[in-house]
């Protein structure tokens, strides 16, 4: 914390120069524990006003994408569980998909459908958590949490019987899924779904009229789409500024097209649109759920010749992007016909994000930039891979 | 619910159906498992799903740990580790033959990160995933590296933790010895009618 001199101030005259107009810059981070991890701002104030907001990240960087270019294509799927580590499943995802693009591996139907189920189950439990953490942000520490944990706990539940772990799935793999559905596991599955508009209706109850959230959120970081569009923001931030962006239906990869879901849109880019997103966002992805737990075909769940170890896709490149639960998440390989990619690129959905943090901070009260950088919903290891 | 309506347009009627909700958790905890889903961790313990994983162990069948090891030392979950986690030397004999079995075979859990890649490479299904995950130890190098001796464990343990998946392994290993074996019959009735006819 140190006291700065703002420019035109003092020398001139403007302020007189007695200290009060002076601005407090403020290190905020990386242990504070509203910032989701270890990332950092340097914030400007006036009073409790931000005049500046200089994100300072890298805290968490592990080389991820220079480790990746020296290992085996089957090496990096764990790594990818440790970008976005709620959402393992869709980083595991758009992984496979795009080693699948750049070796022309073809995907059994089957394992299409609970690549797409277990795809929307992550986008549950990340929005559930996100409205936790969100309160928690606010002041609302605990509560709100607790019930979020609580309901997430079930489909993590799910997600350790399939795939033996919590968070670090580990479970896709090039032409496939690693291993069948263990008995009883989806009639476990569609009673967390059949559960999970109850729930729903209870955080609403919770949440959506409350006067201190209304108050907190609602005219608090507004982005215009222009300016969401122009600084490539994804995911729900985008559709809460009013730009009718989702890549299930841009690019209607998989399966998606043969779903009917909506996809919810905002109007005034505040933080309350942002959350309110999400909460629509889960209806929807229950209505993809259902519909592909009901439709969900009999066959191999992996496709018989992949090579598991080994493999080494024909020279070319390829970009794959999935609508992750943060936003656009892509994959750009270049293989030399090697064992290892020559290149491995991520484009996270979190940083790209995180880039319109002072833009949304500037005017605003310091209380507000803790409630701002939730509704973006950064994960620093996405952000700082 | 009418009564929420009525509550609607009063000023603070958000706060008060927010409070609602956490009134229904509160008295609910106390009958509804849904809604209290905790236990009380270290002496109550929820059962573990067949496919948890945490590190790995090297499963040998019979009583002897040193014999019955399946692992032949092949060293392919060793370079497919991501981690780099698994070392591996292999046993020799008198004359410095190198053995197909390990002499040395270490994993530093303190770098695996249990991803199972290591029991999914292994052709001979001697690395499979354990589900025990008390590894806490007050030192760091020594106690955190497991060595063969603290790696092995019997098929009866893997049965014990993952009965499906140990039973699927023992049929398809039954199966590959039925077939080894019969193409070992054939050869060697093959090679006594070759032999005969010779004389």
């Amino acid at each position: 914390m140190r006291l700065v001199e703002p420019e035109g101030f003092g020398a001139n005259g403007v302020g007189g120069g007695d200290g009060d107009e002076r601005l407090l810059e403020l290190s905020m981070g990386p242990q504070h524990p509203s910032t989701h991890g270890v990332f950092r701002m340097n914030v400007v104030l006036d009073g409790e006003t931000v005049v500046r907001l200089q994100p300072v990240f890298g805290y968490l960087h592990r080389n991820h994408e220079k480790i990746a270019e020296s290992q085996s294509y089957l090496a990096s799927i764990p790594y990818t569980d440790r970008l976005d580590y709620f959402c393992s499943l869709s980083n595991n995802w758009a992984y496979v998909r795009a080693v699948e693009t750049l070796a022309g591996i073809p995907v059994p139907e089957r394992a299409e459908y609970i690549r797409v189920i277990l795809a929307e189950l992550t986008r549950l439990q990340n929005h559930t958590v996100f409205l936790g953490f969100l309160l928690g942000d606010m002041g609302g520490w605990g509560t709100a949490l607790m019930y979020a944990f609580r309901q997430r706990e079930e489909i993590l539940d799910l997600f350790e019987a399939l795939t033996g772990s919590r968070m670090m799935c580990n479970y896709m793999r090039f032409g496939g899924c690693r291993c069948e559905l263990p008995s009883g596991w989806m009639e476990q599955a569609r009673a967390v779904v059949a559960g999970y508009p109850a729930f729903l209706d209870e955080m609403e109850q919770l949440l959506v009229e409350n006067e201190i959230l209304v108050a907190r959120t609602q005219g608090v970081g507004v982005v215009s789409a222009e300016k969401a569009v122009n600084a490539g923001l994804t995911g729900p931030i985008l559709r809460a500024a009013g730009v009718d962006y989702d890549i299930r239906k841009v690019d209607r990869y998989g399966i998606y097209d043969r779903f009917s879901y909506r996809v919810p849109l905002g109007e005034h880019g505040d933080t309350y649109d942002r959350m309110m997103i999400r909460l629509l966002e889960m209806r929807e992805s229950l209505k993809i759920l259902q519909q592909a737990m009901a439709d969900l075909p009999e066959g191999p769940i992996l496709h018989s010749d992949v090579q598991v170890r080994n493999l080494c896709p024909p020279e070319g490149e390829a970009y794959c992007r999935v609508e992750a639960p943060k936003g656009e998440l892509g994959f750009y390989l270049i293989s030399d016909n090697t064992a290892r990619p020559y290149r491995y690129r991520i484009r996270p959905p979190s940083l790209i994000n995180l880039t319109l943090l002072e833009e949304m901070s500037l005017g605003m009260k310091i209380a507000d930039v803790m409630v701002i950088l939730g509704s973006i919903d950064i994960v620093l290891g996405e952000v700082d891979r | 619910m009418k009564l929420l309506k009525h509550i609607r347009f009063l000023p603070g009627s958000g706060i008060l159906k927010g409070m609602l909700v956490t009134a229904r958790n509160l008295i609910g905890s106390y009958y509804d498992p849904r809604r209290l889903r905790t236990v009380r961790y270290p002496e109550e313990r929820l059962p573990l799903p067949e496919n948890s994983r945490s590190v790995p162990f090297l499963v040998y069948d019979g009583d002897d740990a040193e014999t019955g090891l399946r692992c032949v030392a092949c060293h392919i979950c060793e370079t497919e580790c991501p981690a780099r986690a698994i070392h591996i030397v292999n046993a020799c004999d008198k004359r410095g033959k190198v053995l197909k079995r390990p002499h040395r075979f270490e994993i530093d859990i303190s770098a695996c990160m249990g991803c199972q890649i290591c029991s999914e490479v292994c052709p001979f299904d001697a690395i499979m995933m354990d589900n025990a995950y008390n590894h806490a130890a007050f030192e760091r190098f020594d106690s955190l590296t497991l060595t063969r001796e603290r790696l092995a464990k019997p098929n009866a343990y893997f049965h014990r933790i993952k009965p499906t998946e140990a039973a699927e392994i023992d049929s398809r290993l039954a199966a590959d010895r039925s077939r080894m074996e019969e193409r070992r019959r054939k050869k060697e009735a093959a090679n006594a009618t070759h032999n005969e006819s010779a004389r």
